[in-house]
């Protein structure tokens, strides 16, 4: 794991930077969809700007798409 | 002894140095490496091989083969041939080189000892396995681990725009282009004569290219530190890799590449007296040799002729049945293009069948190689259909893997390079592939009937070099974090401890009189580490309803309330207390190590349940001292003129008053179970505070306390510690918090998990126990009855103030009744224990709230 995720607000940066918030759009306590493919997902700017915001991860090359 | 001044040659001869080798001085000049000033001394064998013990020695010269690994200042398996010489530094061999008695294993061991003979001739009887296993390892083996214990490295982070590894022609060339179109370009280069700089680029050599991982990220390791470059671009200008050739004695010291004879001549050092070449463009290299006044016997150049029989021992070569006596056999299959570091990065590669050699296909976003690693000027001769000779044939020097290695595996199945490889451990020495990859993939084709391109490589992983273990450990920008009483603290001499990201006071001396002082007259603790979140709002009373499981909507305005933070799954994660500065105003105290999680909780929920809530993290903005003991509202009221009487300030209270003239926030609360005052004020005023509390406290025989006192007086209490005495399955019930869950709330984080875990009932509970004997058990042993695990112990410590060993444990609820008998581990031997329920002192919290 050492991709770069663009910060909605600090650009793009390590992804050792972020704490990871798991998939959204989940009701579930336990089960997740865990694709294979395209994910929304949150994250969490920890050493940056401490803001959450949403990514779309491809979860087989790690290729973020879109942050907002 | 050195050959001429030449121009350009890479020894400073003003300027002389020495150093120890195998207890002997030895002589070199600046700019000479550890390699080449032992080969001008005469050195020859440089080290025995990993399985057979064959003396080796510099076969490449450049870094690459395992021949001339040695100890250097006690750091083993350094490429000596690299190694700059500083002056002053300790070398040694390792093992032995002159007289080796394992050396019996090349003599003898050849038709006994194929690869991976002991896993079949030795692996019955099961039992002996482990002694053979042992005797194995220590027969078999580079170096030593071990080394200086001092030896730290560094790390830190760049970004570029252009990253350019290797310093070569085609390097420094693209390095310029790039410079040119503007931008912030780094190059760097293993060697150390690649330092020459560059205008406008950065240069860094040596630093060496360790991997390529995601993201293009390239570790690059100079001197002792590891630098972790992100860049936009990277350019591979990583050169072509001498390939050696495959005949009887191809590993015996002599036996050279002609990348070696050019290294060794620009130190200055004569590679031998007299030579045989068999390479291709061998005619310019024996041009070379006699220049030099070495006598060349026979040059085979093998751009025209086929490669001839060839055998070599030490000082003797055969040549097609004629023997030559030479010192010196400069011997090449040709140039392979050095692609590992592309292919990390993505790059595919494919065989070229008129040139004989493996190049980069195609090249992912962001990445270029250029000169010999795309295949310029490259070319191998593949070797004759079948030796004539006799003897072993090195495919990989390192793991001293044979021919007859590799046709054997093939013949037993391992047909593809990459079962091969694993079998063999063909390319996986030191040399990663360097020397051996391209003969390795060409003995497995042949011995599979297959062409070089059906074969393929194998999968290119980091790292491409080998890295001190040291280099992965290195440091990072220390996060830590001192309390602004920390001067204090080590004035008091204190001894401190790592929590979380702080250091606190663990014990200033003797920490059971600070815990007594606490019991009797009072003690000061500093509690600044304590994580602190301001939420204010017209949302905030719905805030902290939904998000802790007890009620907050009729918590008045200066008090304080105990809370529990949970996960969705009903697990316990934090906890700390609530305090109601105003109507909006709330203050939320939490552990010194969970703030940063229940900080991130705090804001995700903000924004999901769409409250209108503002949540601010002032942990370190605030500075805190907790006061305890019963001296302790006498001591309060030294420092302040406010009310701090039993009726104007009662137990969780909290009052905003001036403490020693700061403006402070005074809680009334005990975490160590006596009557307590916690303070917190601005940081700026951290020691003043400190000074006027204990300065007031003197006369009272008020003393300070760290963790090691308030884990004991919080454990006679029976108070928990998220993190000790909970664990990632724990929830409040078994904690003995379920009273305070308040489930005919509607929403709050948790509800649904803890409804169920009500429902289901407890599988275990975390109740108190006290040794029969006195004995204080390790905390995270085991509780067993009548030789049944029960649960573990997780926390303990001898409290003088019950006169009795105490501690908590998780138990089932069928051994977690007062008085119930259990036996506790203790080092193996078992100590019987009484369960205990509830506080060990105080239980009425007469004292607590006094």
């Amino acid at each position: 794991m050492s991709f770069l995720l663009e910060c909605p607000h600090c650009g793009p940066r390590p992804v050792g930077e972020f704490a990871y918030g798991g998939e959204l759009g989940t009701e579930d306590l336990y089960l997740r969809a865990n694709v294979q493919g395209v994910q929304r997902e949150a994250w969490f700017h920890r050493f940056g700007c401490e803001v959450w915001f949403e990514a779309e991860r491809d979860t087989r090359t790690n290729e973020v798409l879109v942050t907002r | 002894m050195r050959l001429d001044r030449r121009a350009g040659e890479l020894i400073d001869r003003s300027s002389p140095l020495t150093f120890t080798y195998d207890g002997r001085r030895v002589d070199a000049f600046r700019g000479d490496t550890v390699g080449s000033a032992l080969y001008a001394d005469g050195v020859r064998v440089f080290s025995r091989s990993f399985k057979y013990h064959r003396p080796r020695g510099l076969l490449c010269c450049s870094g690459g083969c395992a021949g001339c690994l040695m100890e250097v200042d006690g750091i083993p398996n350094v490429r000596t041939c690299i190694h700059p010489v500083r002056g002053g530094e300790t070398v040694k061999p390792q093992g032995a080189l002159a007289r080796d008695p394992l050396v019996l294993v090349d003599r003898f061991g050849g038709p006994f000892t194929p690869v991976g003979f002991y896993y079949r001739m030795l692996a019955r009887p099961r039992r002996a396995w482990p002694h053979v296993e042992a005797l194995l390892r220590s027969m078999t083996g580079l170096g030593r681990a071990g080394g200086p214990r001092d030896a730290r490295f560094d790390s830190r982070f760049e970004q570029v725009d252009v990253l350019v590894v290797g310093g070569g022609r085609s390097g420094r060339e693209a390095a310029a282009r790039h410079e040119a179109a503007g931008g912030r370009v780094v190059l760097v280069d293993e060697r150390p004569d690649r330092a020459e700089p560059l205008p406008g680029v950065e240069v860094l050599a040596p630093a060496r290219a360790l991997a390529v991982y995601e993201g293009l990220l390239v570790p690059v390791l100079a001197e002792r530190t590891m630098i972790r470059f992100r860049a936009g671009r990277l350019v591979f200008a990583t050169g072509a890799l001498e390939q050696p050739l495959v005949f009887p004695g191809n590993d015996v010291p002599g036996v050279m590449t002609p990348e070696a004879v050019r290294r060794l001549l620009a130190f200055r050092v004569a590679p031998g007296s007299r030579a045989v070449v068999v390479a291709p463009g061998a005619g310019e290299i024996a041009e070379l040799l006699r220049s030099e006044g070495i006598e060349v016997l026979e040059a085979v150049d093998l751009d025209s002729a086929p490669q001839p029989v060839l055998r070599a021992t030490t000082g003797r070569v055969e040549l097609n049945g004629r023997p030559l006596e030479c010192d010196l056999l400069v011997a090449s299959a040709g140039r392979q293009p050095a692609w590992a570091l592309p292919a990390q990065a993505g790059a595919t590669v494919a065989y070229d069948a008129t040139r004989g050699v493996f190049v980069p296909a195609s090249l992912p976003d962001g990445v270029e190689v250029v000169g010999a690693a795309a295949g310029e000027g490259a070319g191998a001769v593949a070797p004759p259909a079948k030796s004539e000779a006799k003897g072993r044939c090195f495919v990989c020097l390192c793991e001293d893997v044979t021919t007859k290695d590799v046709e054997r595996a093939v013949l037993e199945g391992f047909d593809s390079i990459e079962l091969a490889k694993r079998y063999t451990t063909v390319t996986m020495g030191p040399c990663q592939g360097r020397l051996c990859q391209l003969t390795s993939i060409r003995a497995v084709a042949r011995a599979a009937g297959e062409g070089e391109a059906a074969i393929g490589t194998t999968t290119a992983r980091p790292p491409w070099l080998s890295t001190p273990l040291g280099a992965f450990a290195a440091r990072h920008h220390a996060p830590g974090k001192r309390t602004p009483m920390h001067g204090r603290h080590e004035e008091l001499g204190c001894e401190m401890v790592w929590t979380g990201i702080w250091r606190r006071p663990h014990s200033y001396s003797d920490h059971a009189a600070e815990t007594r002082a606490v019991h009797r007259t009072a003690g000061i603790c500093d509690v600044s580490s304590l994580g602190k979140l301001l939420v204010s709002g017209p949302g905030a009373v719905a805030f902290l309803e939904r998000a802790f499981p007890n009620r907050y909507a009729n918590l008045a305005v200066g008090r304080v309330r105990y809370a529990v933070l949970n996960t969705d799954t009903g697990r316990v994660i934090d906890d700390g207390t609530v305090i109601r500065l105003a109507d909006e105003d709330f203050l939320v105290t939490t552990t010194s190590t969970g703030v940063d999680v229940v900080f991130e909780s705090f804001l995700r929920w903000s924004g999901e349940w769409g409250l209108d809530v503002a949540i601010a993290n002032v942990s370190s903005a605030l500075a805190g001292i907790s006061l305890s003991g019963p001296a302790a509202r006498e001591l309060m009221e030294q420092l302040t003129t406010a009310d701090v009487s039993p009726e104007g300030f009662t137990y969780l209270d909290a009052r905003e008053l001036p403490v020693a003239g700061v403006p402070a926030l005074a809680i009334r609360i005990g975490f160590v179970g006596e009557l307590g005052f916690e303070l917190h004020f601005p940081a700026a005023f951290g020691e003043h505070v400190w000074d006027a509390v204990l300065e007031a406290g003197d006369e009272l025989g008020v003393l300070p306390y760290g963790v090691e006192s308030l884990k004991t007086l919080r454990l006679e209490k029976g108070h928990i510690l998220v993190g000790q005495d909970t664990d990632s399955e724990s929830n409040m019930f078994e904690q003995g918090l379920g009273r305070m869950v308040a489930f005919e709330k509607e929403h709050f984080v948790g509800k649904l998990a803890l409804e169920h875990l009500r429902d289901a009932g407890d599988r275990r509970l975390l109740v108190g126990f006290r040794t029969d004997d006195g004995t204080v058990p390790r905390e995270g042993t085991s509780v067993l009855r009548g030789g049944r695990l029960l649960g573990r112990v997780t926390s303990s410590r001898w409290s003088e103030e019950v006169g009795a060993a105490i501690g908590l444990a998780l138990l089932p609820p069928e051994a977690s009744e007062a008085g119930e008998r259990v036996e506790i581990d203790v080092d193996g031997r078992l100590v019987g224990a009484s369960v205990h329920v509830g506080a060990f002192f105080d239980p009425e919290g007469a004292r607590l709230r006094s």
